[in-house]
């Protein structure tokens, strides 16, 4: 062990690391050598953000020994350790939309040249550099934001190259990619590690990725669960780490013959995000909706709650137009929308848990002159919470004390108080823990017994493939493909979401 | 089980840190001039004065409540006072019979509180569908009241007023001065509307968090109208207690009233940022004020160093709250994901 971690470029052993009585971290070793390609899995929530923030410097340890390049590191910020070399490249890439390619590719390096006076002929010196070692010809002078996803990437890498990068550190980096472009990436890539430039790719999708990495690490709960040799890890082996159990859950049993028609959707389009969508969902439906980021699937599920105004195209619920681009509209005729940031869009997290879920019976509860009925408004919102399991020692406790699947359970719970037709929930199983994520499963399934419709829109495959009875596939702003939920594999679905 | 918000004992709310400062401050006071401070006298004028930017200090709470601000309410005061003078003056006269000008009173202090409503409509319509920060949209109308109330008098006083006017700010109700009455009854109706309608509640849950809201579907837009428009009928009370105390109305009465406004609210715990705020914690924190510049009369101190000292505090204060709930307000400004 100590030998490995002569020559390893990142050798931490025993990380600790609790936050405010959290461990998210719990004893874990880990190595990386030069040149070498680390696959970091785990679901959300598993620790692998910490373990990166610690290596980057943002985050201290609580217990442990950083080695970086060969030296002890009991002193870490994001400035030394960028200064011995570890770059990461987030999923939204940090570039500055507005300059040009060369002028993001040469700012750091530039920067930490600490000459008075800017050099333009060198950042383009350095910018086309940095271009050649990863052989891609991308034009010096266009503005960043006029450049597609992939290229940003490469931009990204690049700049972390100029900066004299030893380890490249890739959080999610194929979620946007099609799977020409991550071949090219892994071409690339394949370049850096003969270079002797390390990689570790951050994900809970690393399938693509397998191929060119040489160690597989995945964490559960804070824990390091397996580490080995990319060849002895396959999908199935790796979700089996990643959860902790073998789980073909149980595929939604299919839609009552003659069901009627609660939503239809007529040619909505929306400049730019999205066009031509046509769809209908029945009663007691699931229909997935999933494509790469950036396809519009967000913005569609905005739209089809009132929160994106959509320059055409009409929404129907039980046979009667509602108006679209208007929230309240939306929930009056019966559409409920559970959003992807539970943290910024879904909760009022200072607030009291009851509260969280009362807020959207206000009306139901108010009697003569505005004034609550308190008691009543309680005691339906308990019994909500009671319902949906959600484990709280205290409903006026701060809803931003619970953990994220009861989180996520406070904003259904507020949903399905209302009675909602139809049911949207966008990424429903985001940054919850995989027992939760069985639950809400569970619940879709219950609410489409129940005979509401629901929508689930994800990028998660195999969550769709649990809940959905139909899905529907989005690219660039189109739906490219439809496939019934039980006739497809996740490879096959994969194919279809990034070909 | 209530729907209180925040779930505290009571001693360890920003409430109860008030009430030991009010009851300090009175201690302190008392001690540095005993016979002054305490004397019968002093009591009563200090009920007299604070009830006026005690309700401006209500106006700015609840529009603190939602995150917002409302920079305007001197200039809405001095409108409508300026308007409800104007009425008392040109229609009724110094001249006229009680029963008259009690008719005359009433239709002036409807028109002033229309104004004040008018002038909200304008501040939540700027906030609402423009979309404009509260605190650059209610400091430029905040200057339209004001001038409109300058081309309306010429910048002069307008006086002269039947002398029913006078029974509002002057006056003894069983011994309680109308001022104070009308103070306690607006802080009673605003604390009741804040803690026990849909309405209130929708305004804590809004200033919490306003996309939530909005992803909530509540109607954000009619909520903050009607906060503005709440926070400019309060304003245009003031405006008229005002006008009674001092018999007349002009244009530019009360402009140190603003940051004292400002100051109370936030003293009195109204976060800022929106989302928390109890009406009793705006009520001890008047009562602190009061106290501190009734003690400071007293010591000779001259108007200048008052303003400079409520500067001070108001600074003070907020970096003690920031401290203490610090962790709230940063959280919201900024999830941060633990992952």
């Amino acid at each position: 062990m100590s030998d490995v971690g002569e020559h390893a470029f990142i050798d931490l052993a025993g990380i600790t690391k609790r936050y405010a009585g959290v461990t998210a971290l719990d004893g874990v070793d880990f190595t990386v050598q030069p040149g070498e390609a680390v696959c970091l899995a785990g679901e959300n929530g598993s620790g692998k953000s910490t373990l990166i923030k610690i290596i980057s410097g943002v985050e201290k340890l609580t217990e442990g020994r950083i080695r970086i390049g060969g030296k002890d590191r009991p002193v870490l910020n994001p400035r030394i350790s960028a200064a011995a070399g570890v770059m990461v490249i987030f999923q939204d890439f940090s570039l500055f939309p507005n300059l040009s390619v060369y002028e993001n590719i040469a700012f750091a390096t530039q920067l930490s040249a600490h000459r008075r006076l800017y050099e333009r002929d060198k950042a383009r010196e350095i910018a086309r550099e940095a271009l050649d070692r990863i052989g891609v010809k991308i034009d010096l002078d266009v503005r960043v934001e006029s450049l597609p996803v992939a290229h940003k990437q490469l931009v990204a890498i690049c700049r972390a190259l100029a900066s004299q990068a030893k380890l490249i550190i890739m959080d999610e980096p194929t979620t946007a990619l099609t799977e020409k472009e991550v071949r090219r990436l892994l071409g690339i890539i394949r370049r850096l590690k003969e270079d002797g430039v390390a990689v570790i790719f951050v994900s809970h999708k690393l399938a693509e990725v397998l191929e060119v990495s040489e160690k597989v690490v995945v964490l559960r709960n804070g824990k390091k669960v397996a580490e080995g040799p990319a060849s002895e890890f396959d999908t199935q082996s790796l979700a089996y780490h990643m959860t902790g159990r073998e789980m073909p859950e149980t595929p939604p049993s299919a839609v009552p013959a003659g069901a009627k028609t609660l939503m239809r959707v007529d040619n909505l389009a929306k400049q730019g995000s999205f066009a031509d969508i046509n769809f209908e969902l029945n009663a007691g439906e699931v229909l997935g909706i999933t494509g790469l980021l950036g396809s519009g699937r967000t913005s569609l599920a905005k739209a089809l709650f009132g929160l994106v105004a959509p320059d055409r195209g009409s929404i129907q619920v039980d046979g009667r137009d509602v108006a679209t681009g208007d929230p309240i509209a939306a929930c009056y005729a019966g559409i409920g929308y559970v959003p992807e940031d539970r943290l910024t869009e879904g909760l009022f997290l200072s607030q009291s848990i009851v509260r969280n879920v009362a807020i959207g019976r206000l009306d139901k509860h108010s009697g003569s002159g505005g004034f609550l009925k308190a008691s009543a408004m309680i005691e339906e919102a308990a019994g909500w919470l009671k319902r949906l399991k959600v484990k709280a020692p205290d409903i006026d406790a701060p809803v931003q004390s619970l953990s994220g699947g009861n989180q996520q359970r406070v904003v259904l719970a507020r949903w399905l108080s209302r009675a909602p037709r139809v049911l949207i929930l966008n990424g429903p199983s985001v940054g919850v823990d995989v027992g939760s994520k069985a639950d809400i499963h569970s619940i879709i399934r219950d609410l489409s017994a129940e005979g509401i419709g629901v929508i689930v829109i994800s990028d998660d495959l195999p969550e769709l493939l649990a809940t959905s009875h139909r899905i529907l596939v989005m690219r660039d702003g189109r739906v490219t493909d439809e496939v019934a939920g039980n006739s497809v594999t996740e490879e096959e679905l994969a194919h279809r979401l990034a070909s | 089980m209530t729907v209180q918000g925040q779930k505290m004992s009571f001693t360890r709310s920003p409430e109860f840190r008030l009430l030991i400062i009010a009851c300090a401050v009175f201690v302190f006071m008392s001690l540095l001039s005993p016979d002054r401070f305490l004397s019968g006298q002093n009591l009563t004028s200090m009920a007299f004065q604070f009830p006026e930017f005690a309700i401006l200090a209500l106006a700015m709470t609840i529009t603190m409540m939602t995150g917002g601000i409302d920079l305007s309410v001197v200039g809405v005061a001095n409108l409508s006072a300026v308007v409800a003078a104007l009425i008392l003056t040109q229609l009724a006269g110094p001249e006229m019979a009680t029963g008259p000008s009690l008719i005359w009173l009433g239709f002036a202090v409807a028109a002033a509180l229309c104004i004040g409503a008018a002038a909200g409509l304008v501040n939540g319509s700027l906030v609402a569908f423009f979309g404009l920060p509260p605190i650059l949209a209610t400091l430029g109308s905040g200057l339209v009241f004001t001038g409109l109330a300058i081309a309306m008098t010429g910048g002069s006083a307008v006086m002269g007023f039947p002398a029913t006017v006078a029974w509002i700010g002057n006056e003894s109700l069983l011994g309680v001065p109308v001022p104070l009455i009308l103070f306690g009854l607006l802080a009673l109706g605003l604390h009741l509307l804040l803690t026990k309608t849909a309405f209130g509640l929708r305004v804590t849950m809004y200033g919490a968090n306003p996309l939530a809201a909005l992803y909530a579907a509540v109607n954000i837009n009619r909520v903050l109208l009607k906060v503005y428009v709440i926070a400019g009928m309060l304003a245009s009370s003031a405006g008229l207690v005002i006008m009674s105390r001092a018999n007349s109305a002009k244009a530019d009465y009360g402009s140190s009233y603003l940051l004292l406004a400002v100051l109370i609210a936030v003293l009195g715990g109204v976060n800022p940022y929106g989302g928390y705020g109890r009406v009793i914690g705006v009520v001890l924190a008047v009562l602190s004020m009061q106290f501190l510049s009734s003690g400071l009369n007293m010591l000779q101190v001259s108007n200048f160093a008052r303003e400079l000292i409520w500067g001070v505090l108001l600074i003070f204060v907020m970096v003690i709250n920031s401290n203490a709930i610090g962790r709230g307000f940063f959280a919201r400004a900024k999830p941060t994901k633990s992952s």
